[in-house]
């Protein structure tokens, strides 16, 4: 019997529609990690560690959400991901202290 | 036909919609009400407080949420139904598209009513017509009988695995959704086997989570869109087997369409839904007059069975299509132009004509359908004036465009 779901990973090797899963379904959770998606960001958040309380407003705010919590932190709890970041710039507009700055993205 | 008479009850056609919903056990139904079709679901609110039916209705805000809750379930694995017409079936308008494209089973049953402006409750077929392109299996009965018939099968069809795409049974508004007449019911012993519960291919479930909906970038998204499209046209295979199944088991069936009449027929008029029984005594009474016409009745709409047709069609030497339906601004109703390219796909030149008529319920009557074939006797000699897009029974000063 014809295979019915495939990875995403798998997909892309797959051009023909007939190899594909019905109802285009992604069979694997987690899947989109794989993805990098912060390629379109114009602006990136840097965080000023010397400023930053730890008050974990960012992390709330972030609507992607590309701000992780770290347990072993040693400059800071909060730390942006730049591969999932899309720059949209919330974090800095919420951040009480205005500890974070929108930076132009160098190429 | 062998006829089975097990139990024979009077149902209208909402009524037998229900009760067929009831036999097919279905888990979850979400539905809106709308005229003519709310019976249906009074119907199914009925089984369900008494118990007959062990399942979830769900009385929602909108037809858009009764269709989204029908591919939420449908995608966990429950057996779905919802019912709606005119308006309603607009309002599901996009979503639609979603259940044909996650290929999730849903079977909807629609009462067809006209749609507004004006205001009109009564019966033609411009509800489905708006949805022909949306990648649903598209079924129109004729009767009482056939309505539950059809609907039986289309649980089969819609779950079976080459098939996996929501169906639409289509049954006039009032003229069948609301007239009583017998029907040979199943025995919920005999319906069960018919439709056994089978684990689905994929499903949402939380211990093992996949993703239904996810993005189709432009290097998926045709990919995607053609398979289902491709699906659609495979069904035809499936649906004739459930069909002749159905035969063999309890002695009815219906085919992909069927003919009347039609073996030496020279002039015919295709046509669909109820309103073609008056078609067919219209052509009982001209035979006894000598006329050589026939009567095609296409029962399945989407997937469109061209290739069949086009060898049903091909010897006739003038051709009718009578529909209930406009598509303005157009070349011709919509069946029609499916049949046009069918004909000019198989080099089948013969002279043809669409008949507009029932718009809004307006009545079709046996002798309207006497004059549209008079008009193609005409037509056949070369001699018709009419124009061939023509309306049936239109108060107009344009009178070469009325029939
Ligand atoms: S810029 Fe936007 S996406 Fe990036 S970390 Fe801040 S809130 Fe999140
Ligand atoms: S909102 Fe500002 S202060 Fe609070 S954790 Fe984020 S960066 Fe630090």
């Amino acid at each position: 019997m014809k295979r019915l779901l495939w990875r995403v990973d798998e997909m892309a090797k797959m051009p023909n529609m007939e190899d594909m899963p019905i109802g285009f379904v992604i069979s694997k959770a987690g899947s989109t990690c794989k993805i990098k998606t912060a390629s379109w960001r114009t602006f990136k958040p840097i965080i000023d560690y010397n400023k930053c309380t730890d008050c974990s407003w960012c992390w709330v705010y972030c609507p992607e959400p590309a701000i992780e919590v770290r347990t072993d932190f040693k400059k800071g709890k909060y730390v942006i991901n730049y591969d999932y970041c899309k720059g949209c710039g919330i974090c800095a507009e919420e951040c009480p202290i205005k500890a974070i700055t929108m930076v132009k993205e160098e190429i | 036909m062998k006829v089975i008479q097990k139990n024979r009850l009077a149902l209208s056609g909402n009524e037998a919609v229900a009760y067929a919903v009831k036999q097919a056990k279905v888990d979850v139904t979400a539905v809106y009400p709308i005229t003519p079709s709310t019976a249906v679901s009074e119907k199914i609110s009925e089984y369900v407080a008494k118990g007959e039916l062990d399942g979830e209705l769900l009385l929602v805000e909108s037809e858009h949420s009764a269709l989204s809750a029908c591919i939420g379930a449908a995608a966990v694995g429950a057996r779905v139904f919802t019912v709606t017409c005119s308006q309603g079936l607009l309002l599901m308008h996009e979503i639609l598209y979603i259940a044909s494209a996650l290929r999730v089973p849903v079977v909807m049953a629609v009462a067809n009513r006209s749609i507004s402006a004006p205001l009109n409750i009564w019966c033609d077929h411009s509800d489905a017509m708006d949805q022909r392109d949306t990648n649903w299996i598209m079924i129109f009965v004729l009767s009482v009988q056939e309505v539950y018939d059809r609907m039986i099968q289309a649980f089969r069809i819609a779950e079976d695995f080459r098939v996996r795409l929501p169906i639409m049974v289509n049954y006039d508004g009032f003229t069948l959704s609301h007239t009583y007449s017998p029907v040979d019911v199943l025995s919920d012993e005999e319906v069960s086997p018919f439709l056994p519960r089978r684990e689905p291919p994929f499903k949402l479930d939380p211990k093992n989570p996949i993703t239904l909906g996810a993005v189709g970038n432009p290097d998926y998204y045709m990919e995607a869109k053609v398979q289902a499209s491709k699906a659609l046209t495979d069904s035809l295979l499936v649906i004739d087997e459930v069909d002749k199944e159905f035969e063999k088991k309890f002695g009815r069936s219906y085919g992909i369409y069927r003919k009347f009449m039609m073996e030496d027929a020279e002039i015919a008029i295709v046509g669909m839904g109820s309103a073609m029984g008056t078609a067919k005594e219209a052509v009982r009474r001209l035979r006894k007059e000598g006329k050589k016409v026939g009567a095609l009745i296409l029962n399945i709409y989407r997937p469109f069975a061209y290739e069949m047709l086009a060898k049903e069609l091909k010897d006739l030497k003038a051709l009718g299509v009578m529909e209930r339906a406009l598509s303005p601004g157009g070349v011709s109703s919509p069946l029609m132009s499916d049949l046009l390219s069918t004909l000019y796909l198989n080099s089948i030149n013969i002279p043809t004509m669409n008949f507009i008529a029932g718009l809004g319920g307006r009545d079709i009557t046996i002798d309207d359908f006497r004059k549209m074939f008079s008009e193609l006797e005409l037509l056949e000699k070369g001699k018709s004036k009419r124009p061939y897009l023509t309306y049936v029974g239109l108060r107009s000063e344009e009178r070469e465009m009325v029939l």
